[in-house]
């Protein structure tokens, strides 16, 4: 059974009384990308560190590609998960670019002579092939999460999370890696689950689960999620632009079909009306 | 950033010193320190630093920055070097004052040590002018390596000191940051005795810990995630690669240690 699902998941941090996540169910397909929203501190990064493994839930089940996360399969679903946390800092641990990249490789036992192609490879994917030697004092946080991003696709896992690994990147930085992962889906079978606050990672998203004290707040595609504006306000991430150009529009009388949805789709609705 | 350039740091000039495997120049380093210390008169003494200057020569990194090495050091020497020369006795009597008294040999026991501190202060520098630390880290863990047939953790401690030392500039960046945030809400790090200065560094020392710790967290669960378990077996990207220039290392350090005896014995 491909995909992941989570069953009735219940988890509570040591040493505190309320569960910050409380029977959760979720299914994600393969092959999708995810968006993952809330309030901080609604549950979202411990839920995806529940699905990868790095905690163990109180009650309840996870399922990733037909396994069973628990204590024996961990070294299975890390394989199965690549993971690029908030922090470009705090998840660099070579010396060079290229050290950072064969962490895994290393831990994964791959031999030497594959690990530089792959290395290679993978750097050469994220734009980064000159810095192999660069070492991480000399990189900007952007490029320092497309080294981390890098390393995950070395692996080549099934999945990847990013856990707000674009809040701490400018602008520019974001669009770049937002981007790439567009490109990556598109050439490869890779499933993305995103948590985010910034709503253009948000609307990349096939699927948007919204966490909400503890429990799965709406759950569903994205363009149906977003049309809630109540509960977008409520959780703190706004209306898409798209969203509030139709809201305008609809207010001076014209209103655009459900089916166009981002500023983008928008606008090449309004261009062909006005020809 | 921090654009400090270290003294003693790696400068890239791909000397032939530069390509040799790091191993064989950590042996060399460590060999010359011990080789040092067999030095029992001038000739012997001349034959080494003869050798250390012909690796100088090979390293094309300038003298001028190897003198700047010493000079962070000097008054360190200098201490040392004054305090053999009126506290130590024996042999001919020169000048005498309380306690202190220079004696011929309390003067060439100072010249000895003086050669030693600089001599070795050079040789180290070599090394670590040609070579990258993490190459230093990993001609060490070879070293190590026989030590885990006694159970010592090697890899453990080589990862450990290759993280160690990839942290070093973050943590130097984060202190700056904690001492401009500290200058912002009016504290004064220039001022006061010694006693109210070191006072001063508790408020820099308890963020820098506490957010070290959180770092520490964080990048564990990170190695978690990329599949890292301490007990697992590894491979390793890094392949230290001996060539046939680090055999004519290895002849010529043979040579000058049979040299350094050789003239030990004859004067």
């Amino acid at each position: 059974m491909a995909g992941i699902r989570v069953n009735n998941l219940t988890f509570t941090y040591p040493n505190q009384e309320r569960p910050v996540l409380k029977d959760i169910n979720i299914d994600i397909a393969p092959a999708s990308w995810t968006a993952i929203i809330g309030h901080n501190g609604s549950g979202k990064s411990t839920l995806v560190r529940l699905i990868d493994g790095l905690l163990i839930p109180d009650k309840g089940t996870i399922e990733v590609n037909g396994i069973n996360v628990d204590e024996n399969s961990l070294g299975l679903i890390h394989q199965q998960i690549g993971f690029v946390f908030q922090n470009p800092e705090n998840q660099f641990v070579g010396a060079t670019v290229a050290d950072d990249v064969a962490f895994g490789l290393e831990n994964r036992r791959v031999p030497p002579a594959e690990m530089k192609k792959r290395i290679h490879h993978s750097l050469e994917m994220v734009g980064m092939l000159d810095y192999q030697d660069a070492e991480p004092v000399n990189l900007s946080g952007g490029q320092k999460q497309r080294v981390a991003l890098a390393g995950v696709l070395s692996l080549m896992p099934q999945v990847i999370i990013l856990d707000e690994a674009t809040s701490m990147l400018d602008p520019l930085a974001r669009q770049e890696i937002l981007s790439l992962l567009t490109e990556l889906r598109s050439k490869q079978n890779i499933s993305i689950i995103s948590i985010t606050h910034d709503i253009n990672e948000i609307e990349l998203a096939d699927e948007t689960i919204i966490l909400d004290e503890a429990r799965v707040a709406k759950q569903g595609p994205t363009k149906e999620v977003l049309k809630d504006g109540a509960l977008l306000d409520k959780i703190g991430v706004g209306l898409p632009a798209g969203q509030q150009l139709k809201q305008l529009l609809a207010q001076r009388g014209i209103n655009v079909p459900d089916n166009y949805f981002s500023l983008e789709e928008i606008k090449q609705w309004l261009t062909q009306q006005l020809q | 950033m921090n654009n400090k350039i270290v003294f003693g740091s790696y400068i890239p000039t791909n000397s032939v010193l530069h390509r040799l495997d790091p191993r064989m120049k950590l042996m060399m380093c460590i060999g010359f320190v011990v080789l040092v210390f067999f030095v029992n008169n001038l000739i012997t003494g001349a034959w080494l630093a003869l050798s250390l200057l012909l690796a100088i020569k090979l390293s094309k990194v300038s003298v001028k920055l190897y003198w700047q090495g010493l000079k962070p050091l000097f008054w360190i020497i200098l201490i040392t070097v004054v305090f053999q020369i009126f506290f130590s006795s024996g042999g001919t009597v020169y000048w005498r004052w309380g306690i202190m008294s220079v004696t011929h040999d309390g003067l060439i026991n100072s010249l000895i040590i003086l050669y030693r501190f600089v001599v070795i202060i050079v040789a180290s520098t070599v090394l670590t002018v040609t070579t990258q630390t993490i190459q230093i880290a990993d001609g060490l863990s070879w070293m190590m390596k026989p030590l885990a047939l006694i159970k010592v953790p090697v890899n453990q401690i080589t990862l450990m000191l290759s993280i160690a030392l990839r942290f070093v500039p973050t943590i130097m960046d984060e202190t700056g940051k904690i001492m401009k945030a500290q200058r912002a809400r009016g504290m004064n790090f220039n001022q006061g005795n010694i006693i109210t200065r070191v006072h001063h560094l508790v408020p820099i020392l308890i963020p820098l810990f506490v957010n070290s710790f959180k770092r520490a967290e964080e990048l564990a669960t990170a190695m978690e995630a990329r599949g890292y378990d301490p007990n697992a077996p590894r491979t390793h990207y890094r392949q230290l690669i001996w060539h046939q220039v680090d055999n004519w290392a290895a002849v010529w350090s043979s040579l000058v240690v049979v040299i350094l005896f050789i003239l030990r014995i004859f004067f």
